[in-house]
């Protein structure tokens, strides 16, 4: 299972609607652009949202004697993408399935598609703590999971939920990576006010609690949340948010000792 | 409580012990449990399905609050609506059951953070936040914040049948569901239990933007593969007003919500603006209504209580 992937990474959340797809797609984008080939499985099987954000709906999943061909976002097959919502035929049909269904699909997910040769698999998660995550974490046990990335906003509603996500990385031998805040302040575009909506200061007292490194803080920006595919450090390379997104690529590729891009670009 | 549960010799398509297929469908063929599904003792257990009838006959509405997506405000909203219920009419009883397992917030939202559950004669008895305002949530259940419970479904499925069958409410108006986001175990089972007691129906939570209503889509689609009435859908985080110079900003992109009201042919109950202050008074459990009793969100929120009653008493 995943033998020519070089390093698998979750991205995780107790909490619903923090940015984890956001967060994953831009990784993904980011790495991309950095020159490595990468790989993104969307696993929220009830929610699929990558495929809209990466604008590849309506895309087909081929099937080859070797397996599942994942959706490429270009010619050049440097971004490898699958999810459930390439499988579906109506974006509006809702997929009620029970843990075991899940579990089913999930597996297949990790071991029947082609990836080919990968530096990095990023891994996107529904939130909570329950079946999907139960499989993802048995089934990589035989596969070296580099780790998990936990996505937050700032206000203790969220840091509760991501507390208890921290604790199943804890139980399961997860390594967690580090902590991304997301949505710690909008800046008025009148005035340059910064307002907190979600309150401020989250992500580092979560960090420094459950002692991980805390990666980076990502300011609301609605200009990153119509990117639809395009990278945020290609499109907005002066913005908070891709200075944000360069140093947290700095820090994993520094954390899980990537090798330079296997073809420079 | 919080152990991995494991269920290595369940078939992954397992059509579920409550189904007609129960140890008849091919799947079955290897699981160690066939003969006490097929033999149909297991659909015994439907009789929790009367227990829950009975326990529920003096709740007059029992409303869901779903949404596909996650981090929308299911868990405000249920706070601020049993809120509202509950201040306009003191005489009836309101209450609150906070069905996400995994990641439970209505403990802290309605600021009764470590209180605990008692057991009595008559069942559980829910936590008192007002004198008519009650609630019950897996987080009185925990004894440390950072507990998880790392539970696959059919443990989940458990406790909310216990939570629907054993909780001690008495007399109620509203009883407001509270749900995880998608479309799975915790909404199948809390749907499937409430058949025979009666659910009034569903109101939907999203947000503006388009990621978000792609999963609500979804969600209207489950309610009516599974015949839940739809009361309606607020939109939540609508516009963010800069408390410095009054700016308007969409934070979360154009809306699409009333017009997905339109297609989908669901009626549209109203919009909610953002204010920081209702994501602090959240995180203290403070009473948001009585604190800014003046601000838009409670405007907006009595004309949607409006249409939350107009459309039960359809």
């Amino acid at each position: 299972m995943l033998e020519t992937v070089k390093h698998v990474v979750l991205v995780l959340s107790g909490k619903g609607g923090v940015g984890k797809s956001t967060v994953s797609t831009q990784l993904a984008l980011t790495f991309k652009e950095k020159g490595y080939r990468v790989g993104l499985l969307d696993i929220d099987l009830c929610g699929p949202s990558v495929p809209y954000l990466l604008q590849l709906e309506g895309k087909d999943v081929h099937q080859c004697p070797e397996g599942w061909v994942p959706v490429y976002t270009n010619p050049d097959k440097q971004l490898a993408v699958m999810s459930i919502g390439f499988l579906l035929n109506n974006r509006n049909a809702s997929v009620v399935w029970r843990g075991p269904k899940k579990t089913a699909m999930i597996k297949q997910f990790l071991n029947d598609v082609v990836w080919g040769d990968l530096d990095i698999l990023v891994i996107d998660t529904p939130p909570g703590t329950s079946d999907e995550h139960i499989t993802v974490m048995e089934n990589l046990k035989d596969v070296k999971c580099s780790g998990a990335v936990i996505v937050t906003t700032p206000q203790e509603v969220a840091i509760e939920d991501v507390r208890k996500e921290i604790t199943f990385c804890k139980k399961t031998g997860i390594p967690i990576l580090g902590i991304i805040e997301n949505m710690s302040g909008f800046v008025c575009p009148t005035c340059s006010e910064c307002s907190n909506i979600f309150s401020s200061g989250g992500g580092a007292c979560l960090a420094e609690l459950a002692k991980v490194p805390l990666l980076g803080t990502l300011p609301i920006d609605p200009t990153v949340g119509v990117l639809l595919g395009k990278a945020c450090v290609i499109e907005l390379p002066d913005s908070t948010s891709a200075k944000v997104f360069n140093d947290i690529l700095l820090q994993l590729i520094d954390k899980l000792s990537i090798a330079a891009p296997s073809q420079p670009v | 409580m919080s152990d991995v549960e494991r269920f290595e010799n369940q078939p992954e398509n397992c059509p579920g012990t409550q189904s007609e297929n129960a140890g008849k469908v091919s799947a079955c063929a290897k699981c160690p449990n066939q003969q006490l599904c097929s033999s149909g003792t297991l659909k015994g257990t439907n009789s929790g399905m009367h227990e829950i009838q009975e326990r529920l006959k003096d709740v007059k509405h029992k409303i869901l609050v779903l949404s596909g997506k996650g981090g929308v405000g299911k868990s405000t909203l249920t706070c601020l609506l049993s809120r509202a219920f509950s201040l306009k009419n003191a005489e009836e009883h309101v209450a609150v059951l906070d069905i996400d397992i995994c990641g439970p917030s209505q403990p802290r939202i309605l600021g009764v953070l470590g209180e605990q559950v008692h057991q009595s004669g008559s069942g559980w008895s829910p936590v008192y936040v007002e004198d008519n305002l009650s609630v019950m949530s897996i987080g009185f259940l925990l004894s440390n914040p950072d507990d998880a419970i790392i539970w696959r479904g059919p443990k989940k499925n458990g406790i909310i049948k216990q939570f629907l069958s054993e909780v001690d409410w008495g007399k109620l108006n509203y009883l407001l569901i509270d749900t995880p986001p998608g479309t799975s175990d915790e909404h199948l089972s809390v749907t499937t239990y409430l058949a025979k007691a009666g659910l009034t129906g569903a109101i939907i939570i999203t947000t503006p933007e388009e990621v978000a209503l792609l999963d609500v889509r979804k969600e209207i689609d489950f309610c009516r593969k599974v015949n839940v009435k739809i009361l309606g859908v607020i939109e939540n985080m609508s516009l963010f007003v800069c408390p410095n110079c009054k700016t308007e900003s969409k934070i979360f992109s154009t809306s699409g919500v009333k017009q997905m009201c339109e297609d989908l042919k669901v009626p549209f109950l109203g919009s909610l603006p953002v204010d920081p202050l209702l994501a602090k008074c959240c995180d203290q459990g403070i009473d948001y209504l009585r604190e800014r009793s003046n601000s838009p969100i409670v405007k907006a929120l009595d004309k949607i209580i409006e249409g939350i009653e107009k459309q039960c008493t359809i």
